[in-house]
């Protein structure tokens, strides 16, 4: 299959720790561009891009930093949402990994586009090892005087912060992160009000995923190739991490609409040992699963909204035939029982019931009552939960009742009642 | 009213207009629809975290609460579909399945929002495996009770306790299914910044935090032949009770609370206006000391229990500012097992004195070791306000349509001033009037002193009494009391004399209240209260004629020798940890 770089451009083609490397293949030069452009400019080429966000919301990024850069209160901030935490997604860390300096310069863009006077980047807990080269890439644009006071002659100060979390799933919610910089308890709150009008410290904030971040230089740079990949409405290239029972399972990066059968036959390899699928998920523990039944769809936005999928955070994780579908359910509900907040009812309960339905059907036991109201439960949770974890939290259960309704029958024994 | 600041919406198909910022919650409650909520209390800002108040609004594919959401124009919202019951009604059994099913025994048992909430759904039988761990109950305290398998997670007490109070004893800890209410280091209250002010007791929904009950201790004592049971109420109780038994807030009913007592079996109904009177006496002749001997300024009050534990806590280098005079409890007790005793031929150690007061800090301070003789306490049991309801219940008195009654002689004998003293500001106003007769002879100008009624927070005022020009302050709340505090600390407050209450409102918002107390009641209370004054006879603590009696006969005249021994206590500067 024809090999695409466009995020990853700069991967293995410069000195990760020397800036002066990163300005040798053209670095900064995005930077330069943007404080040239009006801040709605630069918005405007991330509209036209259709660039929806990466962590897994899928929000609009030129429409989150035109709204971001006209909201009148003061003290603007960015932040960086570096709490990869979706189950089966690793793409930001291989850009942090690969290109710290590319990150960098797009959250000084970022920072240019929404006025802001400071950035705060938030690092998942697991990913210690990718400080110092962060901390590095940061040292060294101040030194450059991409960051601090008076950035290229333009008057206009930024300064980059970076913080790491202590290991919540549920920290990479917006508002849940906000509290975990501030040094509170990593729970999300209610919206409104909402970041672009009160977020971190209670300052405007504009917050995007490394991945979402990432591409930008590369679109002020050169536009051209990453408009004409992809498809109409999902345009572009996109990193995805696969996962699971492949045999090469790693980050690719590859252009809207190839079919999934290209990604786990081609780029990663197949499935191990030549074995059936059982099941795919997309997007992390919060996203829906399928069967094999989608394998020739294209991966794009609007054939995923077509078949009851979402693309998320960009994962896909491969479950071949050893593995049952309600095993599968119950370790996806062990995760969220683990990392749900607590705070509110839906949540904090609903998890621990459904863990338990899933059990019962697992040992054979569960009656039609027990479906029904597990089903209910399924329900009451995403309809009524705070936040976008107890909302999510069931995906997976619910397109299972739609894709493997079998495995929730109840076995009638051979006396009968 | 402006036009634009109005909005239109329909709830349930009924248009209604309100408002620009109003919750749907509100908003329902002007259709007279309750949508049912318990993380949700008026006097406290939005958490959104039961989420038992989901409806439905049209064009949102998710529920939204509607204690959070503000209403907009255009707005069509539903609060009784099949998909809002469905989750209404699955929250409360998702909270039932963790809930320590014993309401039969529970101290909340009829007045429990969780227990009104399943009936309201017919929760007949659980659905869910039944997943409530047993948890330890926290009780070493004589006040506060902590049962944490009874806790919804509301979170209702930790914002009681830190916006109002800001103490911040109580907080969530762990998360999902371990998130719970703790002390910091899980703790025993003893331990923790907490003073035991209660009102984490009255915002509760469920039976999580209640108050330590001493009702059967008291029962007990009645059905003891031996003894002479006698019962003092505080104040702000005659003004709280009627709630409870369906009479509008800041109901009056001081002379059927005596017909109650008495019915319930006490020897002597007194009043605790009785012992205000003498601290204000007391405390009136101590300032004027302070005032003329450049003792240690400014004086503070101390008549209320969880500021006097707040002092002692949180700024043990302050307590000299602490008047050293007893609270009015305290007081009456003192005099009841004395002078009482003595004059009725009585032995002290046959009399079991029962104080009903609008706090649970009271039960504490019963229990000081200052307070009492050789082991034995002044008084014997502090019950709340809603511990007499209880009793009241037990007994089966038709409350409303009782024959009203009077209070027995000679310590029911009080003055208005005595009975200002349940509120925030009350004390101060009642300590000037003496103070201002007693400095200048003459009888102050208008014996209603404005500037320290209301509900604001921290209230100045600059009175001229004689040569002195006094500063005094008003303060309510443990929270507004810590700014005040502070600045003393650093010798940045110029006052001379400054009332403190912990409670919003005083003790007519206090944490022995009934369970509905919000602010707006605890307005109606205090109005209720200079009302009692208003009306009174006698107005000012000093004209009190057994307290005059008092003085002639036994304790020579306010600030005494005689009248230390038995009117003063002391203070003690603790470390974070009391003596339980």
């Amino acid at each position: 299959m024809e090999n695409i770089k466009y995020i990853t451009e700069n991967f293995g083609k410069y000195d990760i720790s020397s800036i002066d490397s990163y300005m040798s293949i053209g670095g900064f030069e995005a930077l330069r561009k943007a404080v040239a452009m009006d801040g709605d400019a630069v918005a405007a080429v991330l509209s036209e891009a259709k660039i929806k966000g990466r962590g897994g919301a899928e929000y609009p990024m030129g429409r989150k930093w035109s709204q971001a850069r006209v909201v009148k209160r003061p003290h603007h901030c960015v932040v960086c949402n570096a709490d990869e935490g979706e189950t089966c997604t690793f793409k930001d860390r291989e850009l942090i990994k690969n290109d710290p300096f590319n990150l960098i310069e797009a959250i000084i863009i970022a920072g240019w586009t929404v006025n802001a006077e400071d950035a705060y980047i938030y690092l998942r807990a697991e990913y210690a090892c990718l400080r110092p080269r962060i901390i590095n890439a940061i040292q060294q644009a101040e030194e450059h005087d991409f960051l601090g006071k008076n950035i290229l002659g333009t008057g206009w100060s930024y300064n980059i912060h970076l913080y790491s979390g202590a290991g919540a799933y549920v920290c990479g919610e917006g508002t849940a992160l906000i509290r975990s910089i501030e040094g509170k308890a990593g729970r999300p709150r209610m919206k409104p009000p909402f970041m672009k009008q009160s977020g971190l410290f209670a300052r405007p904030t504009c917050i995007n995923n490394v991945e979402s971040l990432s591409i930008v230089p590369h679109l002020l740079r050169n536009a051209l190739p990453y408009m004409q990949a992809g498809t109409k409405e999902s345009v572009g290239t996109k990193l995805i991490s696969v996962g699971g029972n492949v045999n090469k399972p790693g980050v690719y990066e590859i252009p809207f609409g190839i079919s999934i059968r290209d990604i786990i036959y081609d780029l990663a390899g197949g499935v191990q040992e030549g074995r059936n699928i059982r099941l795919i998920q997309f997007g992390g523990a919060s996203g829906k699963i399928s069967d094999d039944r989608i394998l020739d769809i294209p991966y794009s936005y609007e054939s995923f909204a077509a078949n009851n999928l979402i693309i998320g955070s960009g994962s896909v994780l491969v479950i071949d035939e050893r593995t049952s579908v309600i095993d599968f359910l119950r370790y996806t509900q062990d995760f969220f029982l683990h990392e749900s907040c607590g705070q509110c009812t839906p949540c904090r309960e609903g998890n621990r019931h459904i863990r338990i339905f899933l059990e019962k059907i697992k040992n054979g036991i569960h009656t039609d009552e027990d479906i029904r109201t597990m089903k209910t439960f399924a329900t009451v949770m995403p309809m009524s939960s705070l936040c976008g974890l107890g909302e999510t939290a069931q995906n997976a259960l619910k397109s299972a009742f739609t894709i493997f309704p079998e495995v929730f029958t109840v076995k009638k024994s051979a006396g009968g009642i | 009213m402006i036009m634009e600041d109005m909005i239109n919406l329909k709830i349930n198909g009924m248009p209604v207009r309100v408002h620009k910022g109003t919750k749907i919650l509100e908003a329902a409650r002007l259709l007279h629809i309750d949508i049912p909520h318990l993380c949700y209390h008026p006097d406290q800002r939005i958490k959104a975290r039961c989420r038992i108040c989901s409806v439905e609004v049209v064009g949102k594919k998710r529920l939204l609460a509607a204690c959070a959401t503000e209403c907009w124009e255009g707005m069509e919202v539903f609060t009784d579909t099949k998909v809002v019951r469905d989750t209404q009604r699955g929250i409360l059994q998702l909270i039932m399945a963790d809930h320590e099913e014993n309401c039969l025994t529970c101290p909340r048992n009829g007045n429990c929002v969780l227990q009104q909430l399943c009936s309201r759904f017919n929760i007949l039988r659980p659905n869910l495996t039944h997943v409530a761990e047993h948890l330890t109950v926290r009780t070493g305290n004589p006040s506060l009770v902590h049962d944490p398998e009874k806790c919804v997670k509301c979170g209702r007490c930790i914002r009681v306790c830190k916006d109002v109070q800001g103490i911040e004893a109580i907080g969530f800890a762990g998360r999902s299914t371990g998130l719970k209410v703790t002390t910091p280091y899980e703790d025993d209250f003893a331990k923790t910044d907490c003073v035991l002010c209660g009102q984490c007791t009255v915002v509760c929904p469920v039976g999580a935090l209640v108050e330590r009950d001493d009702t059967d201790k008291v029962l007990d004592a009645i059905f003891d032949p031996a003894k002479k049971v006698i019962v003092q109420t505080a104040p702000s109780v005659r003004v709280a009770l009627g709630d409870a038994f369906g009479l509008p807030d800041g109901s009056i009913v001081t002379k059927k609370m005596v017909a109650a007592l008495r019915m319930i079996g006490f020897d002597k109904v007194f009043d605790t206006n009785y012992g205000a009177d003498l601290t204000i006496t007391e405390e009136a002749c101590e300032l004027i000391d302070r005032l003329k001997n450049n003792r240690k300024m400014p004086m503070t009050t101390s008549c209320c229990p969880a500021w006097v534990n707040f002092v002692e806590k949180h700024y043990p280098g302050e307590i000299e500012h602490l008047s050293s005079t007893k609270s009015p409890m305290s007081i009456f007790s003192a005099v009841l097992k004395t002078q009482y005793a003595r004059q009725e031929k009585i032995a002290p150690e046959n009399i079991f004195s029962v104080a009903v007061m609008p706090c649970i800090a009271k039960k504490y301070e019963a229990r000081r070791p200052e307070l009492g003789k050789n082991g034995n306490f002044d008084t014997d049991a502090v019950i709340t306000t809603r511990g007499l309801i209880k009793l009241i219940k037990y007994i089966g008195i038709d409350f409303v349509n009782l024959q009203e009654d009077e209070f027995d002689d000679p310590m029911g004998e009080s003055t208005g001033a005595g009975a200002i003293f349940g509120t925030t500001g009350g004390v101060m106003e009642a300590a000037l009037r003496t103070a201002y007769e007693w400095l200048t002879g003459r009888e102050m100008p208008t014996l209603e002193y404005t500037p320290v009624r209301g509900f604001e927070g921290i209230k100045e005022a600059q009175v001229k009494i004689d040569k002195y020009n006094l500063k005094i302050a008003v303060v309510h709340t443990l929270k507004n009391a810590a700014l005040v505090m502070n600045k003393l600390q650093v010798g940045q407050c110029d006052y001379d004399f400054i009332e403190i209450m912990a409670c919003p409102g005083g003790c007519v918002g206090g944490g022995g209240q009934p369970v509905t107390t919000t602010f707006a009641a605890t307005k109606k209370r205090m109005s209720a209260l200079y009302e009692i004054d208003r009306s009174s006879k006698l107005r000012r603590s000093h004209e009190n004629p057994y307290l005059k009696k008092l003085y002639a006969e036994f304790l020579v005249s306010p600030g005494s020798d005689k009248a230390h021994q038995l009117l003063h206590t002391c203070y003690q500067a603790r470390t974070k940890e009391f003596d339980f």
